[in-house]
């Protein structure tokens, strides 16, 4: 009866996840859309639940459904009305897309097929929950993440700051001038000092059960982000070359751990069996706070200052050297 | 005996989130439909974390769950005050 149950939720579940997947590509407003992508995000999490992988679902009902939602909807305010003029290559755009998304479905089915039937039976998972207790964290997750392949983490870091960067050279900074709700500003004032102790607790937690450094890290960008829509505006408050510094602390951090282990003869990241924990708190704290500036500084947004005057100043002092 | 009364409260909460979709398919204007979803989707929400915390018995997990409520309450009164006078504003400009 139980497993029926599950059997029921779990097609429930699926058919819930491909419906708003197609509705969300093929509706036409783009309102609609952006609240639709949000849902699929919600539904992801659940389904990572459901699927016994708790830290993902954590991350992705953050990620997806928080930070995801306020980036696209604050897109969509700069969107304004465009016209959904159809483009001369839109149809064969459209081919070359269905084309390409049918090859991965494709890849995909035959590599879970591979996976679950053809393969004798040995998973990498297994030399790694051996091999937890010696790391320093006991959540298996965080070891591989923070430990084992700590090198992917590292790495991982290394991208979102590529693609922060890549979005503050976008365009300018976005402006929070508008009036605030004093209902909003007041929940804010008692709800954000909420979040960033959740956001330590889930980073403290994820030594033993799960949680982490891009949980916590994304929970308290949700924080800050907050912070600036209700009026607490953090990057005058703290400085907006200070926030983009801060950024790079966590690459920083990681990179001189692993130079120092590489400097006490085990190898780059290698950590040593009593230090490991230690020098994985450090690590997740670091790439914590990193993490949750880089979120807030991608919907901040903001080129640096005085580009334009540059730009404008450089262009004038060419043309006067072709004039003369 | 106790589960049973958990799984009545479940599923109480159920039918209220059930006829808060039901309000926001069929009622007629914004601000109805806001009223139905915050409000029934609150109560059934306690009432779901009623029933879940009482199957479940660990005192910590209890206190979790009671605080996500409020949360949850606080988050979504706020957010439909929100949508509500941003829809107000906008009908008055549009007059």
């Amino acid at each position: 009866m139980n497993e029926w149950l599950f059997l029921a939720f779990d097609l429930f579940l699926l058919f819930v996840l491909v419906g708003i997947a197609w509705l969300t590509c093929s509706t036409r407003e783009i309102r609609r859309a952006v609240s639709l992508f949000v849902a699929f995000g919600l539904v992801l999490a659940v389904i990572w639940a459901r699927l016994k992988a708790p830290d993902l679902a954590l991350a992705e009902a953050v990620i997806g459904a928080g930070i995801s939602g306020a980036l696209l909807l604050s897109a969509m305010g700069d969107y304004r009305q465009q016209q959904d003029a159809a483009h001369e290559n839109a149809r064969l755009a459209v081919w070359a897309i269905n084309g390409l998304v049918i090859v991965l479905f494709v890849a995909l089915i035959w590599g879970l097929w591979h996976a679950l039937e053809r393969s004798d039976g040995v998973r990498l998972a297994e030399n790694a929950l051996a091999a937890t207790s010696q790391s320093g964290v006991s959540n298996p997750v965080t070891a591989v993440l923070l430990n084992f392949r700590a090198y992917d983490t590292l790495l991982e870091l290394a991208v979102v700051f590529t693609s922060v960067l890549a979005v503050l050279a976008l365009g300018p900074k976005r402006q929070f001038t508008h009036e605030v709700a004093s209902m909003q500003h007041s929940m804010v004032g008692w709800l954000a000092p909420v979040l960033i102790i959740v956001s330590g607790y889930l980073l403290w937690v994820g030594a033993h059960a799960p949680g982490g450094a891009f949980q916590a890290g994304s929970m308290l960008a949700a924080a800050f982000i907050l912070m600036q829509m209700s009026g607490v505006h953090i990057d005058k408050m703290v400085g907006v070359t200070n926030l983009r510094w801060s950024m790079v602390v966590g690459i920083a951090v990681f990179t001189m751990v692993g130079l120092a282990m590489l400097k006490l003869d085990n190898g780059f990241l290698f950590y040593r069996n009593e230090l490991a924990k230690t020098l994985i708190i450090v690590v997740e704290t670091a790439a914590t706070f990193s993490i949750a500036v880089a979120l807030t500084l991608a919907y901040l947004g903001g080129r640096p200052e005085g580009w334009e005057q540059k730009r404008a100043s450089s262009k004038t002092e060419s043309s006067e050297e072709s004039a003369s | 005996m106790i589960d049973y009364l958990a799984l009545l409260s479940i599923c109480v909460g159920l039918f209220f989130f059930v006829a808060g979709s039901v309000g926001l398919l069929r009622l007629p204007d914004l601000f109805s439909r806001l009223h139905a979803l915050s409000k029934a989707d609150n109560v059934g929400l306690a009432f779901i974390v009623l029933g879940v915390a009482t199957l479940d018995g660990d005192p910590v997990n209890i206190v979790k769950m009671i605080i996500i409520w409020l949360l949850i309450m606080a988050a979504s009164s706020v957010s439909s005050h929100l949508i509500a006078r941003h829809a107000l504003r906008r009908r008055k400009d549009n007059e």
